[in-house]
């Protein structure tokens, strides 16, 4: 290293000096949102700051902002099929651009932009299609060829000769990623500065209904009443809703992630290819960060099956042969909770007063402000935000499905 | 001929001692410079020898780090190499020296190697009784009680010899070797060296990365894989791990020159390297002892034993009676150099807080040992529990619901008798779980131990020498450059547990996943939020133990062998006729044939003209084939197809859709019947493993009283469809049994007979509209078939054609392709399949959901042919269809997209399958599909275009 050069990690932004309180449990509030994940507290931030509702408490059982959104891989885009998906998302994504200012926390939010690689003739269709869509939709959005996929990622090999070619992949410029830790974080003050109780290492472990209305929760530390009570858990959510009574539509699934160790930048965008299964980016540090593929069993765990971390290593080095001799530094995982469609419910459950987040599945993170300002609205006005509309319980029963496994269609 | 060097080259290098082979000199590069050591050596212990103190830079404050450690520990001396392999970041302590090495220092951050990885990497499953991690004293002699039994045993360690801690130690290494010869002579024992276990997952499934070619350098044999994956299951696993030494935050703990006092023993034992001339040792321990004692010994002056702990017990005594200084209940509470350490301040410790007048060392060397953490990262990972001992100082092992035993230092014991006893029983009663406690005892006669003088004074907490200024430079993370400080301002922000200091911090995080800083946080942590160290506990341990190069994970998986390629039996006669290939799913299949001079469009048009005005051929063999058979057969295809298909009559076929529980298409195709009990499914080529898979479900976790059995006979039978009005004038020159009149041999039948003297089953199906067969025969007989059936149709001008001409005639008669014309949200009635959706069955998989209050909607996307006004304007795949022009402002409301868009030669012009809200209403109508800046003007239609009375059929 030369003489008079700054230190790589010299320049990263650092945490301020006062987070949170550690309250106690009081004996009610009007509203109590269980799990603190980012979801909770970005609700908390938004009943709070959107709504004047600041007598809340955010219950989580482990530790703040400990669950997927400590393991997730922190990309953000909207470029979603579906007219319903792509509000939503685009919704937060605006939101995003803002939250910074909003929160005046560093949350390391990098439009580096998201590549969607297409490897097959009905990738393409289907690429083209999402592009046609979005631009429509007014997301902007792009299709590239192989071409201007490598002029996007020079890293990406795009040689005919790869067993699955890139034939070109879509391009959403205001994409990124954030540091998920300081985003939760962000929200986690903001709420606890405005007034609301966030509540540690407190499992939830009977909700309490009366004549078809919550009352409240019991709790580890004891019992809490509420009016009002928004669910937050992702996949855990199932186990709260049979708490209060019904049912939920969600399967729970490991789905792993992986870091490298800290390395030069190689690596200026995102990159995501379901075919080949692939999605990475470089963090600010300069760790690669990458997902790997779900596991198929479903379970609680946090753990998933070593298999799954090989083949993505393969898939990886298909797209990337830079990476051979970088090192998976630490791996982990996250439960993604998942609807028949692939897509959340959020709105008003059977319970009257007992509203639901949950089932994101693998779009969770990217959504957190917009599901946190959009269940805040729902839980303030009893009434679904109408970007929530969609996605309601009910259309389980209806049919009206906003189905994201659809662009997954096989070939012929 | 071996170089005799001047000894001013190797300042360091002891006279006698150590591992290495002083016979032979390899010379190296670092930073830039030539430098020369032996073989043994590490690239650490090659630079210490020859004085090079600062290695790398550290990665927030830029500041000058050394060596600290000896293995995989160590957090500071990092380095990329060059050649003669390339490496983007490794501690120069586990890198084995050899011959034209060339490495850099790195200030806390990799470079990835520019170019290919010419290397290659495999993997290996091993099965044994029991795996032994750690082949220190422990592990030997777990892994040899193990042996005698009998038992298939594993024994991994990460080093390149085994024997741990006794390498290089004189009579103790003497029973190391011993060992280790006596498991040499065990046939059913494998003993793997260079190979880190690096995961512990569930039901006793292990991984470990085996290196093989580094250490031989440029001379590695091109053919060795460069690392090996091991996927061990093993019976029972004897964690023998061995611990870590713990460092002490006090300020400028990171000079270059302060390093571990088990590593800098390890330099002089292993590797007949000195760490310095004078060294101060600071202790909270008895460890500090024999490494001040063993590098007095090797010739460094020991200017100071500074112990934490007043009454500091046997070993000082021992100390002292070599002459060696020590001061009991002192601190080292700074240190001065620049950058490389010439001086260590000393004071009085008194209830933790430094006190008195300052004594200034003066030393090139400090040596620090502020406790040992027992190695519990594999432990942790395979679901084990710790807990702190407070006697110890550290957190061992509690309880774990896999079958491991964890023993040594690992468990927390610490004297040489102590492992090795533990070891022997646990690899005793690992491989035989009877084994009675008196079969267990003393199994192994430990080595003589020089560091246990039969009684020590007990270790003391110490965290941190407090300092009278901020303790910015009181580091508990050296590659993370986090200092007590960070963790000071992170308590001080309300933060209370391990995972957010940590995540506040970054310690932890980084190269060595926190083997040396990670109980020192949570020591530092719980002294400053006034809580107990056991209250805390420690961050979760996650895999790997150490870093894992992806190339080794992706292993032989790359390239070529990535996903298999899949062919059919007619491969070969595609590539003769110079097939361009499509890849559907993992098949190669031919896309279209050019002819010399001729683009895919002309090709695709010639082809399409043959099918439609003579006769042409296709290779159709990866449509899936299931072979269902079973006495409830019928019923089974009946609840999974949405029309009928148990009254289908042996010899006949029916087209069948299925859906999914949502009611919409999961797949269609044909199903012929060919017994009572037996029918043959095809499916799409994409879908065939997704389809069984869905028969597999439903049979085993629904329906299990069902007696049906299920196979894929996909590759059991090569298809050549053969299309055209010609067509059957082509088959029955080749197959003269064949009836060839339609009353005989009716659409919708198939026949078994012989093609060109082979037997065949003959299908009259049609994907195209026109007469055609579908000619199934055994896939080594294919190529006879299908170069017959080229002959036979030489006079008609029969023509060979792709997917993309079978697309354009399919869709020319508005047969939609389930994965093209789908997505998972289109019913059998969107796309116009009503009339095969069964309303007299009961029930089937979907049909519930097909009477949803949506699903049932009539204004649903529905299939329909767009036309576009000029008619040679080709729709774009995927474009978008709107009602209105111009368009509005978005969002703007989408009616729904092209599913495929194709140039027809039949028709003159060219269409799209489309699925539009409403389509079948809007018949007629004018819409838009924008495309680029223009809006493209169409006519909806019904979509069949060609053909529409179906009379091209029957020829």
């Amino acid at each position: 290293m030369s003489a008079g050069t700054r230190p790589p990690g010299a320049d990263l932004p650092e945490h301020p000096d006062h987070l949170w309180r550690e309250p106690d449990p009081k004996r009610s509030y009007d509203v109590v949102i269980v799990g603190g994940g980012g979801h909770g507290l970005a609700t908390a931030h938004y009943l709070a700051r959107a709504h004047g509702i600041t007598n809340v408490a955010v219950l989580e059982r482990g530790w703040l902002a400990g669950g997927n959104m400590a393991r997730n891989t922190t990309i953000i885009r909207s470029n979603y099929l579906w007219d319903e998906s792509a509000a939503v998302y685009e919704f937060a994504l605006k939101l995003w651009e803002g939250l910074e200012a909003e929160l005046d926390y560093p949350l390391l939010f990098s439009q580096r932009g998201v590549l969607n690689l297409a490897h097959s003739l009905q990738d393409v269709r289907d690429s083209v299609r999402r592009v046609e869509a979005n631009r429509l939709g007014g997301i902007d959005a792009e299709w590239l060829d192989a071409d201007g996929v490598r002029e996007v990622c020079p890293i990406v090999d795009i040689s005919p000769a790869a067993r699955y070619p890139v034939l070109g992949g879509t391009y959403q410029p205001r994409a990124g990623i954030a540091k998920h830790d300081h985003v939760a974080w962000a929200l986690a003050r903001s709420a606890d500065a405005a007034g609301v109780d966030l509540i540690q290492g407190c499992e939830v472990t009977g909700i309490d209904v009366r004549g078809g209305r919550v009352t409240g929760v019991r709790t580890t530390r004891g019992s809490i009443a509420a009016g009002r009570v928004a669910l937050c858990a992702a996949g855990h959510t199932s186990v709260l809703a049979a708490m209060a009574g019904f049912e939920l539509p969600l399967q729970s699934h490991p789905l792993q992630a992986l870091v490298s160790e800290l390395l030069e930048p190689v690596h200026p965008t995102v990159v995501m290819s379901n075919a080949v299964h692939v999605y990475v980016s470089q963090a600010h540090k300069g760790e690669l960060v990458m997902g790997a593929g779900i596991d198929a069993y479903t379970a609680y765990t946090q753990r998933g099956a070593f298999h799954v971390v090989e083949r993505q290593m393969a898939a990886a080095l298909e797209l990337f042969p830079v990476f051979a001799r970088a090192h998976v530094l630490r791996t982990w995982g996250g439960i993604v909770d998942v609807t028949p469609d692939a897509s959340p419910i959020v709105g008003r459950s059977p319970v009257a007063g007992l509203y639901l987040n949950c089932g994101w599945g693998t779009g969770g993170f990217k959504a957190t402000p917009g599901a946190g300002a959009i269940l805040a609205h729902t839980v303030a006005h009893d009434e679904p935000h109408p970007l929530a509309r969609p996605f309601s319980l009910d259309r389980f029963t209806t049919g009206a499905l906003v189905d994201e496994h659809g662009a997954a269609a096989v070939a012929h | 001929m071996p170089r005799q060097l001047p000894s001013s080259a190797h300042p360091f290098r002891l006279p006698t001692g150590g591992r290495i082979d002083r016979s032979r000199t390899l010379t190296f590069r670092f930073d830039g410079v030539a430098y020369t050591g032996h073989p043994g050596d590490t690239l650490a212990s090659a630079l210490l020898a020859c004085g090079v103190r600062q290695v790398a830079t550290s990665i927030k404050l830029g500041r000058a780090r050394g060596v600290f450690g000896v293995g995989s520990e160590e957090p500071n001396a990092l380095v990329r190499i060059e050649a003669p392999y390339a490496e983007a970041m490794v501690t120069a302590t586990t890198v084995e020296l050899c011959e034209g090495l060339v490495a850099f220092g790195l200030p806390g951050r990799g470079r990835l190697p520019d170019g290919p990885d010419p290397a290659r990497y495999d993997a290996v499953y091993a099965h044994c009784d029991v795996l032994v991690v750690g082949a220190g004293p422990a592990g030997l002699a777990a892994a040899l009680a193990a042996a005698r039994t009998g038992a298939r045993v594993v024994l991994a360690d990460e080093n390149g010899e085994l024997g741990g801690s006794l390498l290089g130690r004189g009579a103790a290494d003497d029973w190391g070797a011993r060992a280790r010869d006596e498991l040499a002579g065990f046939p059913q024992t494998r003993v793997l060296r260079r190979t880190t276990v690096f995961g512990y997952y569930d039901d006793n499934y292990l991984l470990a990365l085996e290196r093989r070619t580094a250490h031989l350098g440029a001379a590695a044999p091109a053919h060795v894989s460069r690392e090996r994956v091991w996927r061990i299951r093993a019976g029972r696993v004897v964690l023998a791990t061995g611990a870590h030494e713990r460092p002490i935050a006090f300020a400028d703990n990171d000079r270059p020159g302060v390093m571990l006092a088990s590593a800098a023993r390890a330099y002089v034992h292993r590797f007949g390297v000195a760490p310095g001339r004078r060294a101060v040792v600071f202790t909270a321990c008895d460890s500090g002892y024999p490494a001040a004692l063993d590098l007095a010994a090797a010739g460094t002056e020991v200017a100071a034993i500074v112990d934490a702990r007043p009454q500091a017990g046997l070993w000082a005594q021992r100390a002292r009676d070599a002459g060696l200084p020590v001061r009991a209940g002192h601190a080292v509470t700074g240190t001065s150099g620049d950058p490389c350490l010439t001086s260590v301040a000393v004071r009085e410790l008194r209830d933790g807080e430094p006190t008195g007048p300052v004594a200034v060392v003066d030393a090139d060397t400090l040596l620090v040992s502020g406790g040992w953490n027992p190695t519990v990262h594999l432990f942790s990972q395979a679901g084990g529990t710790l807990r702190h001992d407070p006697a110890r100082v550290a957190f061992v092992p509690r309880e774990c619901r896999q079958a491991v035993e964890v023993v040594g230092s690992a468990a927390g014991a610490f004297t040489l008798a102590e492992c090795v006893a533990d070891g022997a029983r646990a690899g005793a009663r690992a491989a035989n779980r009877e084994a009675t406690e008196a079969d267990l005892g003393h199994v192994l006669a430990p080595p003589p131990d020089p560091d246990d003088i039969g009684g020590g004074a007990p270790p003391v907490p110490l965290w941190l020498v407090p300092g009278p200024d901020e303790p910015r430079t009181h580091f508990v993370d050296l590659q993370r450059d986090v200092t007590v400080a960070d963790l000071r301002r992170a308590t001080g922000a309300g933060l209370s547990g391990v995972e957010h200091l940590k995540r506040y911090t970054t310690a932890g995080t980084a190269h060595d996943q926190g083997r040396t800083s990670g109980v020192l946080t949570t020591g530092v942590a719980a002294h400053l939020l006034g809580v107990e160290v056991s209250a805390l506990g420690t961050t979760t341990y996650r895999p790997p133990y150490t870093p894992v190069p992806f190339a080794a994970l992706a292993g032989r998986d790359r390239g070529a062998l990535h996903d298999p390629v899949r062919v059919t039996a007619l491969h070969d006669q595609h590539l003769a006729r110079d097939a361009v290939f499509e890849n559907v799913g993992q098949w190669k299949r031919p896309w279209y044939y050019p002819l010399a001079g001729e683009d895919m469009a002309a090709a695709v048009a010639r082809e399409c003209r043959a099918a439609r005005e003579g006769v042409a051929f296709m290779d159709a063999s990866t449509l899936g084939k299931i072979d269902v058979q079973g006495a409830d057969a019928g019923v089974f295809l009946d609840r999974l197809y949405t029309n009928m298909i148990s009254t289908l009559k042996p010899g006949r076929i029916r087209y069948g859709v299925m859906c999914r529980a949502d009611g919409m298409v999961l797949d269609d195709g044909t199903v012929l019947r060919t017994a009572d009990d037996r029918f043959l499914v095809t499916t799409t080529t994409g879908n065939a493993a997704a389809v069984l898979d869905w028969m597999e479900e439903w049979l085993q976790t629904e329906w299990p009283q069902l007696r049906v059995h299920c196979a894929s006979v996909t590759e059991q039978w090569a298809t050549v469809a053969l299309v055209g009005p010609r067509s059957r004038d082509v088959l029955s020159a080749l197959a003269p049994q064949l009836p060839s009149s339609s009353d005989d041999f009716p659409f919708m039948a198939w026949r078994d007979t012989r093609v060109a003297g082979v037997a065949a089953r003959v299908c009259r199906i049609s994907f195209s509209g026109e007469l055609a067969y579908e000619i199934n025969v055994p896939p080594w007989y294919a190529p006879h078939v299908w170069e017959a059936i080229a002959r036979a149709g030489a006079p008609y001008g029969i023509t060979p054609y792709g997917t993309e001409t079978m697309h354009v005639l399919r869709a020319e008669k508005g047969y939609p392709v389930v994965g093209q014309d789908t997505d998972g949200t289109v019913t059998p009635q969107d796309l116009g399949l009503g009339w095969a959706v069964s309303a007299k069955k009961r029930d089937f998989v979907g049909k519930r959901s097909h009477a949803r209050a949506d699903t049932a909607r009539p204004d649903r996307k529905q299939l329909v042919a767009l036309l576009p006004d000029d008619r040679h304007t080709l729709l774009p795949e995927g474009g978008q269809v709107v009602a209105d022009a111009p368009l509005p402002a978005p969002p703007v409301p989408m009616l729904g997209h092209i599913t495929s868009s194709y140039r027809s030669t039949a028709l003159g012009r060219t269409f799209a399958l489309a699925l539009v809200r409403g389509g079948r209403e809007r018949v007629g109508q004018r819409i838009y599909v924008p495309v680029g800046s223009v809006l493209v003007p169409v006519t909806v239609a019904e979509p069949v275009l060609y053909d529409p009375e179906g009379a091209r059929r029957d020829g």
